[in-house]
């Protein structure tokens, strides 16, 4: 059972998802703009993440580096276009593993019944761009909403 | 080269693939569950097989058509990696919140206690 709402059109370059989280807006625009949440949430666990630069401002930069137990790294940066306090952040977003693919991030959050819903969605290049985003090696676009097919697997496997 | 996505945009080819789930058809059975002309459902069948979502298998004089599922399950896994690293990252999310939630209520708490004395 999963909270996570993910939604990838074949033969589009964004995809998009929704998330309850059981906290305020202000509680969830902190964790997505203060440095010392980001470090403990935004990487995954068998990584160190650190925050090389965070100014969050119209304008203003990120570059956060995630390292292995090998001391490989792996660098993100962007930029922040606008920042709305507690509702709504815009960012570019690029792995510099693959420079010059940049995505454009749209981060909402609105308050739901007590609780948070986070909306966000990423806009690529390309639809090649987004593929290889989400997968490791998405060979075509993909032209419909994958959300049936979720159901119709479950059931064939 | 059709491929499996390119297979799945047409939504009647879904429904195709939906009732060849549930067993084997004919074509004629195709035909009358969608209520479509049968050089229409044989000219999906032809791009499903294309595809290699779908196979035949003789039988006599019948063509059953029967699904293959593994292109389906390649599909799923492409993206629930994808879905698997996002889940991930918000349940630490989750976890984050739940804790900055409980020192903020010890903080208020503490005030209290001070404001109280």
């Amino acid at each position: 059972m999963t909270k996570l709402n993910l939604t990838i059109e074949p033969g589009k370059q964004e995809f998009s998802y929704t998330r309850v989280f059981n906290a305020s807006p202000e509680q969830v625009f902190k964790a997505y703009t203060d440095p010392a949440a980001i470090v403990q949430w935004w990487g995954p666990r068998y990584l160190t993440t650190t925050i090389e630069k965070m100014e969050v401002q119209p304008g203003g930069s990120w570059r956060f580096i995630q390292q292995d137990a090998n001391n490989n790294e792996y660098a993100f940066h962007g930029v922040y276009h606008d920042i709305v306090s507690p509702s709504r952040i815009v960012q570019t977003f690029e792995f510099e593993g693959t420079p010059g693919h940049v995505a454009l991030e749209i981060l909402t959050m609105e308050r739901q019944d007590g609780k948070t819903l986070l909306t966000a969605k990423s806009i690529f290049q390309s639809v090649e761009d987004r593929d290889g985003m989400v997968g490791s090696g998405g060979e075509s676009g993909m032209r419909e909403s994958l959300d049936r097919l979720d159901e119709l697997l479950k059931e064939a496997a | 080269m059709i491929t499996v996505y390119e297979a799945l945009v047409d939504p009647t080819r879904r429904r195709i693939l939906d009732l060849l789930r549930e067993q084997p058809r004919l074509v004629g059975e195709l035909v009358g569950l969608l209520a479509i002309s049968q050089p229409g459902i044989s000219k999906h069948l032809r791009v499903l097989r294309e595809a290699s979502l779908v196979k035949v298998r003789q039988e006599a004089q019948r063509r059953w058509y029967e699904l293959r599922p593994e292109p389906l399950l390649e599909l799923d896994d492409w993206l629930g990696s994808y879905r698997e690293l996002l889940t991930e990252r918000f349940d630490r999310l989750d976890n984050y919140l739940e804790q900055s939630q409980a020192k903020e209520k010890e903080q208020q708490e503490d005030d209290k206690v001070k404001s109280d004395d």
